[in-house]
Parts: C-alpha cells; structure tokens; sequence
C-alpha cells in the first residue's frame, strides 16, 4: 500500500512515524527513570516550540511571507488559554478535560489575532509585512503588560489597575499586569503535548497536500500568474496565516498552562526570532527539518547551562548559528555534498 | 511651556532613532538585508565611549571619536566575516545569520562588561558646568544634551545628503542600490561600495550610542535592542532604503513616542507607537517617503 502513495504523504507518513517513536521511547525512557528531571521538565515546552515552527513554517516556508510576531499569537494563546482553564477550575473538575478547551479557547483567540493581522498583511510585502508583524507582537505583549484581569461570580473583569478590579471577596486575580498569570494550575502534561504535535501535523500536512495548499504554494511562487488563473490571494494567504496564527495560539496555552507564572515578556521579539531560526535552520517548507531543528536547538541550549560553560553558553550558541548559515550557504561545500549525496532534491528548501 | 519641553525631548528622541534608521536604511537600501546587529553596535559604541571617558579619563570628544573608529572597524569586520560569503543567499539566511552576530555581541559584551547595568555619566555634555540652561524666566528647562542631539542629528542628515549626491563614493553607493549588476559593469567595486555603507552606519550607530546613553544613561549588554527596533520601524515608517525617510521616520517616532507618554499614557506608549506604524503602512504600504514600484510582469 505504502508503494502506491505519493511521495509527499509518504514523507507525512515518516514524519507521523519519527514523532509517535520519539514518544514511545521518551516515555520508555521516563518509566524507567533514565531521564534527569531537568530533561523532563524540557519536554513539555519543546513540543510547543515543536508546534510553533510547525505552524511558522506554514508561514514562512508555505506562504512565503517573513512573521517577525509569531511569539504575539502564542501570547494571545497562553493568556486566553491560562485565563479559560482557572476561570473553569471549579466547574470542570478533569484537568485533561479543561486543558483541551484551553488549548481550543487559546487557538480560536490566536486566530482571531490571526485575521486581525492577516487584513493589513494582504496589502503589504515582503519586509513591510515582517515589520507589522513585528509591531504587532510588541503591541500584544504592551497590552498584557498594563492589563489586570480576575473573575468572581459576576464574571471576568478587566482593568489597567489592580484596584479598579472590583472583584467580590471569593474573586481571583487571574493576570496581573506586569507580573502576568500567576498562581496558573499547571495542568499540561507531555502527552497533551504529543497529541498536539500530531494534530498539527495532520492539519499542516493535509493543508499543504491538498487543493488549497497548492493554491498557496502557487501564490508563493508566483503570486501574478498564480492569480491569473484564477487564485483568490485574499483567500489563500488569510487560510494560511489565520491556521498558522491558530496553531501558534494552541502551543501558546499549552505552554502558558505549564509554569505556574508567566509573564508577556517570556512572548517578546527575542521568542519569535527564536522561532523563525528553528524554521530556518530545519529549511523553508520542510516540516521534518522542522520538527527537529526545533527540538535539537530547544534542549541543545538548556544542556549546556549544566555544562560548565554556562557563561559561555549563548556566546557558543550564536557562533554556532553564525557558522550553519555560512557552511550551509557555502557554494563550493554545496558542491561537494551534491557529489557525495547527488540525489538532493531541488526546490525544497530554494524558496523565499 | 511644558508643551515645548516635549517638542524637544521628542525632536531629541526622534534625532537618536533618526541616526540609527540612517544606519539601517543605507545598509538595507545597498545589501538588501535586515542588519539586525546594528541595533547591538550601538551598544558596543556606547560601551567603548564609557570606557575610555570613564575609566581613562578623556575628554568626552575624544572618546566619540575613538567609539566611532572601534565601531567602523567592527562594521567591517562583520560584513567581511558574516554577510559577504552570503551575498548571493536568499535574504532569509542573511537574516539568521545577522541575528547570529546579534547574539554575539550581545553575550560578548556581557562577558567582557558584566550584566550589571552601567550608569552612564549624565554630566557628558556640559558647558561651563551647567548640564542645560533655562529660558522662560525659568519655566523651560532644557538639557544640552538634547541640544547637542538635535544638532548632530541635522548635521549628520545634511553631511549624508551631500555625500551621497556628490561624492564618487556616494554616487557608487546610489548606483548600487539601484541595479547592483548594472553597477559592477559601470567599473564601480560593488564589494568595496557595501564595506563603506557598513563602515558609515556603523560610526553613525556609535553616535548614536554616545548620545543615547547621555539621554537615557543605563548601559547593559541589552541597551541598544530595544531602540534597534524601534529605528528599524522608524526606517520602514519613512520608506526602507531613502534617506530623508529615514530621518523624517525617526524625528515622528521620537514626537509620538513622547507625547503619548505625556498626554495619553506612559504604559501603552510603545502599543501606540507600532499602532501607528501599521496604520500608515496600510494607508501607504511603502512607507511616508518610500517610492512604490508597481510590480513587472
């Protein structure tokens, strides 16, 4: 059966197959207790960073339009979801259950950011939607920084101080300006975490393979001929982002719903870049790259702090960055691996 | 009175973001690349013009001006190492490889000066011990750093107009921006061309970061992020590329910044700031001063 499909699904298949393995031998490894609790307390963040260059990559590799504000959905993602989870603490008791409305609540508000910048993003090219982008991300972690939110039995109340809250006595303050969420139950677990990475892929996967995403890949390529025959950009390009958009808003909740504070200052310019490495690094449009671009450059950095190079460590970091891009951009070194591996295929990875 | 001491604490702001989105903008308009380091330049800049005033006692002049050398000399040396062997690249690698020196220098400053923040000194400009003078019989109090800011500014705007409309170098520059191919068939030496734009926007970052930090006087590894970006909207703002747009872009961003704080709210200045970024952009999506190149089939 596996001869008959197409390459492109029989490359989701393996990309499908790597994460359920991981997985497998992740938990074997965590049953055992073979894994440092420093490793483990990695897992659950990878995944959303796992998911983020996922859904960037939609963008950026897909789409081709540059996102300098990928970390402002999942900002969106985290607050909504983290505010949905405690404001359903007591009437939903399964902590399984109000994490999956969470990470749904996180990506309906993520979309929605989503459309809200997608409108602008149409008119605007190339560098000029990066910079909105970008000014959008500020902009979401401005707001979360001055904003107050609780909820009593009335409802949620939102105010830029603590004190206009007005909340009765049983009331919780859920955000709290420039503190951000505390006092969040942390109810995500790596297996949520793992299911997420696979409904995103079969989201991503399926969009990419299918009618609509070759309508977008058309638009990437060639948005003037592409339109001339008939490709709605309007359409195509909002399809696109607002998933994108929707997927980062899910890891955001996910991520936001496993530390017990977080603040919009941990969702800056400084996250997004760090997003968009991991989606260059792994190539443009390749989500395999991606998934273990993000994973590796994830834990890599957390592996030396216990090295005893911490000083040293993003200074080692940022050589290393500098010396892929030179070395995979290297002409003659190209060469010489298109001899020794002549069988690359081309057009995968030669988009912007 | 309280009126026109914003005016010119924004003409002042505005001048700093002004000098840095000339950096950006000559650089983007000639290599085509987001040079997301520029911002950490002006940091070192800053750094190296504390060290030699501070700790070796020059007068403040002289330490400008060793900062401008140290970061003209680093300027090239980054291009020379991390973006000509990506010239040919798709831009996306270039700009990785630019957050790459970002990075660098920032962990390099941090290991070299320490995290702790360094407090510039905010007597830097002074005239006859006074750090300003007042006018108004007293009502307006105005610093001379704003003064010497807003000055440097213009000088540095009219120096640039006049070198990149009549010197050999400026005209290469121009050429280059233009049509790099057709540039290098005309004899001009592409390569040297894109050196001398980073050496400038290098020096001009080191302005820059002197005058910021004797504004705004905290000195850390991360100082000149923030501002970075900022310039880099205030580029875009005016049209990526032009250099009267950069620093029309800069002065407004400065004006905008200042009297949101002032007027409006302290908290949501920067929200409202990129607010207005947007809206322009969507109004004219090649910025205030950018041209607009209809699209070839």
């Amino acid at each position: 059966m596996i001869k008959n499909m197409s390459k492109a699904s029989r490359s989701g298949l393996i990309n499908y197959g790597i994460v359920i393995v991981v997985f497998i031998i992740v938990k074997i490894l965590m049953g055992a207790g073979a894994m440092s609790n420093m490793l483990q307390s990695l897992l659950i963040p990878a995944c959303c960073y796992i998911v983020m260059a996922i859904s960037l990559n939609l963008t950026v590799g897909v789409l081709g339009e540059l996102s300098l504000g990928h970390a402002g959905f999942m900002s969106l993602g985290a607050f909504s979801g983290i505010i949905a989870a405690t404001a359903l603490q007591t009437a939903i008791p399964f902590p399984a259950l109000r994490l999956l409305i969470a990470i749904i609540i996180g990506a309906i508000f993520g979309g929605i950011g989503g459309v809200i910048v997608g409108v602008p993003v149409l008119r605007l090219r190339g560098d000029y939607l990066a910079i909105v982008t970008l000014a959008f991300g500020e902009i979401i972690k401005n707001i979360i920084t001055v904003l107050y939110i609780g909820i009593d039995a009335n409802g949620l109340h939102i105010a830029t101080k603590q004190s206009n809250l007005n909340l009765l006595e049983d009331g919780i303050a859920i955000v709290k300006g420039p503190m951000g969420a505390v006092g969040v139950s942390k109810i995500s677990t790596f297996t949520a975490g793992f299911i997420l990475v696979i409904v995103t892929l079969i989201i991503v996967q399926n969009l990419v393979n299918s009618r609509q995403g070759r309508a977008i890949q058309a638009l990437r390529d060639n948005r003037i001929a592409a339109e001339s025959v008939g490709i709605s950009v309007t359409k195509y390009k909002l399809m696109a982002f607002v998933t994108s958009a929707a997927l980062a808003g899910a890891a955001g909740a996910l991520f936001g719903l496993n530390f017990s504070s977080t603040g919009a200052v941990r969702f800056d310019f400084n996250t997004s870049i760090l997003v968009l490495v991991f989606v260059v690094l792994g190539g443009l449009g390749n989500i395999r790259g991606s998934i273990i671009a993000a994973a590796v450059l994830y834990i890599l950095p957390e592996m030396l702090r216990s090295l005893n190079i911490n000083e040293y460590r993003m200074l080692i970091y940022a050589v290393i960055l500098i010396i892929v891009m030179l070395v995979s951009n290297n002409p003659q070194l190209k060469a010489l691996f298109g001899k020794i591996i002549p069988k690359r295929r081309k057009g995968d990875a030669e988009i912007v | 009175m309280t009126f026109l001491g914003h005016v010119i604490t924004g003409l002042s702001l505005g001048s700093i973001y002004a000098i840095i989105a000339l950096g950006y903008t000559m650089v983007y308009g000639i290599a085509k690349m987001l040079n997301f380091a520029h911002g950490d330049v002006i940091m070192v800049g800053a750094y190296i013009c504390f060290i030699f005033v501070m700790n070796l006692g020059l007068p403040p002049l002289l330490g400008i001006i060793i900062a401008m050398a140290v970061c003209t000399v680093l300027g090239i040396i980054i291009e020379r190492l991390a973006y000509k062997p990506l010239r040919s690249v798709p831009s996306l690698a270039v700009l990785i490889t630019a957050i790459g020196v970002s990075y660098f220098l920032q962990n390099a400053a941090q290991l070299i000066w320490g995290a702790s923040p360094k407090s510039f000194p905010t007597t830097f400009f002074n005239f006859g011990g006074n750090q300003g003078f007042t006018l108004f019989e007293g009502q307006l109090n105005v610093n001379y750093a704003a003064i010497v800011t807003i000055c440097i500014c213009v000088i540095i705007m009219i120096a640039l107009t006049i070198f990149t409309s009549k010197s050999k170098m400026g005209k290469a520059m121009r050429a280059c921006s233009e049509d790099k191919n057709a540039a290098r068939l005309m004899g001009i030496n592409v390569d040297k061309t894109i050196s001398v734009t980073f050496a400038i926007g290098s020096a001009l970052a080191a302005v820059a970061g002197v005058l910021m930090c004797s504004t705004y006087p905290t000195l850390m590894p991360t100082t000149g992020s923030l501002p970075g970006i900022k310039a880099f909207t205030a580029a875009v703002f005016g049209g990526i590329g032009s250099i009267p747009g950069a620093f029309l872009g800069g002065i407004l961003l400065g004006l905008i910044e200042t009297f949101t704080k002032a007027y409006i709210t302290t908290d949501l200045s920067d929200a409202i700031v990129f607010a207005v970024l947007i809206v322009v952009l969507i109004v004219k999506p090649a910025g205030l001063l950018g041209k607009y190149r209809p699209e070839k089939v």
